[in-house]
């Protein structure tokens, strides 16, 4: 018997479908992931289920009953809760009253601590951590533990079905580990949870079955042992992926850019030298905080640099990002919604930024072109003046990288060129990467998706608490070996 | 065929102010859908527009000068000082407005230098220039021989009546026109938007943000140096105590054209006829006989219904 279920849920925006009869069905106590590439429409469901939008036709059923949430506090007291991407915690606010937030308990308004505290520290035994400071404000805590404050307040207005959205995009391994305990204790103590992720891995870790979407339908639904990994893609892409990682044959050159001795401000990294060369794709591995992106940032003159030295072409010393870009070198920032790119500008905006010629500009030119790299790169909007920020995550990263095709980049330096992107849209970066190397680039990636690195690198070296492992040859390497040096 | 989202944003003014002179024509039949009473208004539009224009700079660039009021009079002063020290003219003017530049060069320096809050550093400006303007000027009005900067603003004389617009409402129109076109069409244009837009990102795309900024706030101040002049010209005496509170009208202004006070968004044209709607609210009511009081609670209301107005249209969109 479904506790859930959406029954051929129909949502547009304007004049865009996304919920094109989509069907869902969950029980309580399973883990239940839903799939789909961005745009699927798997969000606009997750939407819709936690009351954040309304449905235009279908039926939602909760419990047996006919279920149609007004807003989110609707949804929450029906015992509905969403764990969003980005966390909505407060962060002066401390974490018991963040828990509380929205239910708190009052008697003829005024606010009772104690009763507070208690209500806090009983929903954060629940997710198996009563250790937490009640007192201590939010924003204080590190990211996995605002995430764990949210679900304790989940847990605490009694839910009995909680929505993970992309819950790790930003969470390093350990965490995710720490949070599969959390969904397994929910999941164990009767609740149905609803899994969003564009890990495979992760899902096959974690959940009993899976739904499909694409294009605002259900395409496949069942018990996830039903499915393997290529059948998944598949489904999501609506084509059978032949070669997730093409390698195309690849003669690297000459040394484009060497660093020696780099130790960036705050001491991270320290001592970090490498060599990359024309023509090749050097990976850069690591856990987060191990100074990997530290690194790309110095390399760009984002950072300032204690010491080292850096040869770009046969240009030495470091500069800022101005001169690295008039060098032909260019960066893809790992934070794309707050460094990346121009959210409320166009994507000609965001495309030519780096290059709009003389002090006056040709308009219509950059238009073309940019237009041009919208068909190359297959990136889904209305036309080249859409904003950015209107479009989804995959197409937004594609945005990010146009513009260092527009700007004909020689060096490029990737950081989590894949980060929270749809399976296709990472597919095509893929591509995208050996194509460049084909024909001469070079190009130095920083990624935490090891399969990845492995996949599209010649080289990998691996990035330890700010030291810099030589690199070795993709051929030495395996996911093993890598988080092993990783860890030390 | 969909409009692009900045047209329907003007449009939407035009029709706004269309609106507003069809009222106040209808109220006052007689006086207000004349030539002349045109002529009244682009006049009275001139000083705010100016402002507007260099605060439109500083709003898309995602800051904010507070200090143009009194950059503006401090200005009146200079240009009155110069006349009375046997000046040429316009080596007057042209001091008034380098001194009005000077100004936003010091809050530009102030804010890059020391990563200050543009609010918290024009905040100080403000009284600080102020000050420095009544000191200037011993506390009183300075009267100035007669010169003809006093003509730039004044209503046209019979023989001078084919440049229908007085000199000074031209080389505001010639001003926004090219304020525009450097918004839009210049790397300097696209740079100020996107340092409003992102700050982060721009610095990533290698966008010169300190120089862009010192030059926005040098802008703003360059035009209330001319808005300045253009102050001294209607009133023909170097008055320290004029044009407070001109940076509420200014950023209203922009505000109701569209800008947002989060940065990068914003247009030339938006704050020209968000001046111009002001300007014609205020003159119509005025021409009515509505008392002051009425006219104020209209203004604020109107610039709450455009910026709230203007939040929906975006919901929807």
């Amino acid at each position: 018997m479904a506790f859930f279920a959406a029954h051929r849920v129909v949502k547009s925006f304007g004049g865009t479908l996304a919920l094109d009869q989509a069907d869902i069905s969950i029980e309580q106590g399973k883990v239940h992931s839903v799939l789909g590439e961005n745009g699927s429409g798997k969000s606009t469901l997750m939407r819709v289920a936690a009351g954040a939008h309304p449905f235009d036709a279908g039926a939602l059923e909760l419990d047996g009953q006919p279920y149609r949430p007004r807003n989110p506090m609707d949804a929450r007291r029906a015992g509905v809760s969403m764990i969003h991407q980005e966390l909505s915690i407060c962060s002066h606010l401390s974490v018991a009253e963040n828990v509380v937030l929205g239910a708190e308990p009052v008697t003829m308004g005024v606010l009772s601590r104690s009763q507070i505290h208690r209500i806090a520290k009983d929903a954060l035994t629940q997710v198996g951590h009563p250790d937490l400071d009640l007192d201590q404000p939010a924003g204080e805590l590190p990211l996995a533990l605002r995430q764990l404050v949210e679900i304790a307040r989940a847990v605490a207005s009694g839910s009995r079905m909680v929505i993970f959205d992309e819950p790790t995009s930003s969470l390093t391994k350990e965490d995710v580990q720490r949070l599969f305990r959390v969904i397994e204790r929910l999941k164990s103590d009767g609740v149905a949870v609803i899994y969003v992720s564009h890990f495979l891995e992760e899902v096959r870790q974690i959940s009993d079955e899976i739904t499909i979407l694409r294009d605002g339908k259900t395409v496949a639904t069942g018990p996830l042992a039903q499915f393997s990994d290529a059948d998944i893609v598949s489904y999501m892409v609506g084509r059978t992926i032949e070669d997730l990682y093409p390698r195309s044959v690849r003669a690297p050159g000459e040394v484009v850019l060497s660093l020696s001795g780099l130790t960036g401000q705050r001491g991270l990294p320290e001592e970090a030298s490498l060599e990359l060369h024309r023509g090749e794709v050097l990976g850069v591995a690591g856990l987060n905080g191990s100074g990997r992106t530290e690194m790309l940032r110095a390399i760009f003159g984002l950072d300032t640099v204690r010491s080292g030295h850096i040869k770009v072409g046969q240009i030495a010393g470091f500069t800022h990002p101005e001169g690295r870009w008039s060098s032909a070198m260019g960066m893809l920032s790992e934070n794309r919604k707050e460094e990346g790119l121009f959210l409320n500008l166009s994507i000609t905006d965001n495309t030519t930024i780096t290059k709009l010629g003389g002090w006056r500009m040709d308009s219509a030119g950059q238009t073309s072109a940019t237009t041009a790299l919208i068909d190359q790169l297959r990136i889904k909007c209305r036309s080249a003046d859409q904003a950015v920020g209107e479009l989804s995550g995959g197409n937004q990263q594609k945005v990010a990288i146009a513009r260092l095709l527009y700007h004909d980049v020689d060096v490029w330096l990737l950081d989590e060129p894949t980060r929270g992107i749809d399976v296709g849209s990472k597919q095509q970066i893929y591509e995208l990467i050996n194509e460049l190397a084909a024909k001469g680039k070079s190009i130095l990636v920083v990624s935490s998706y090891l399969p990845e690195l492995l996949g599209i690198c010649d080289r990998i070296a691996v990035m330890r608490q700010g030291h810099l492992l030589p690199a070795v040859n993709v051929a030495q390497a395996t996911q093993e070996s890598l988080l092993e040096a990783a860890i030390g | 065929m969909k409009l692009p989202k900045s047209y329907r944003n003007l449009l939407g003014l035009v029709l706004s102010l269309a609106t507003i002179f069809i009222i106040f024509s209808i109220l006052v039949p007689g006086s207000f859908p004349t030539i002349r009473n045109v002529e009244t208004l682009a006049r009275q539009s001139a000083i705010t527009s100016l402002v507007s224009l260099g605060l439109t700079f500083v709003i898309i660039g995602g800051g904010i000068d507070l200090s143009v009021g009194s950059v503006a009079a401090l200005a009146a002063v200079v240009i009155a000082l110069g006349l009375n020290a046997g000046l040429n003219p316009w080596l007057s003017a042209l001091g008034g407005v380098l001194a009005g530049t000077l100004c936003g060069l010091i809050n530009g320096a102030i804010i890059t230098r020391f990563k200050m809050g543009p609010f918290i550093v024009t905040l100080g400006t403000l009284l600080a220039v102020r000050g420095a303007a009544k000191g200037i000027a011993h506390e009183q009005a300075i009267n100035a021989p007669d010169s003809p900067l006093g003509q730039l603003l004044s209503i046209l004389a019979k023989h001078d009546r084919w440049q229908l617009l007085p000199p000074g409402v031209w080389l505001t129109i010639f001003l926004a026109v090219t304020a525009g076109w450097v918004l839009k069409s210049t790397r300097f244009g696209r740079h100020v938007v996107a340092v409003g837009s992102n700050e982060s990102a721009a610095r990533l795309c290698g966008v010169p943000i300190d120089r862009v900024k010192l030059a926005v706030y040098a802008l703003s101040g360059f035009f209330a140096g001319l808005a300045g002049l253009m102050f001294f010209s209607r009133l023909t005496v170097g008055d320290p105590t004029i044009a407070a509170g001109l940076e509420l009208d200014a950023i209203a202004a922009a505000v109701i054209g569209g800008a947002s006070l989060a940065g990068g968004e914003g247009s030339i044209a938006g704050s020209i006829l968000g001046t111009v709607i002001m300007v014609t609210l205020r003159s119509g009511a005025s021409q009515y006989g509505l008392p002051n009081w009425v006219q104020e609670i209209v203004t604020g209301t109107i610039i709450v219904l455009a910026v709230g107005l203007d939040r929906l249209r975006r919901r929807e969109a």
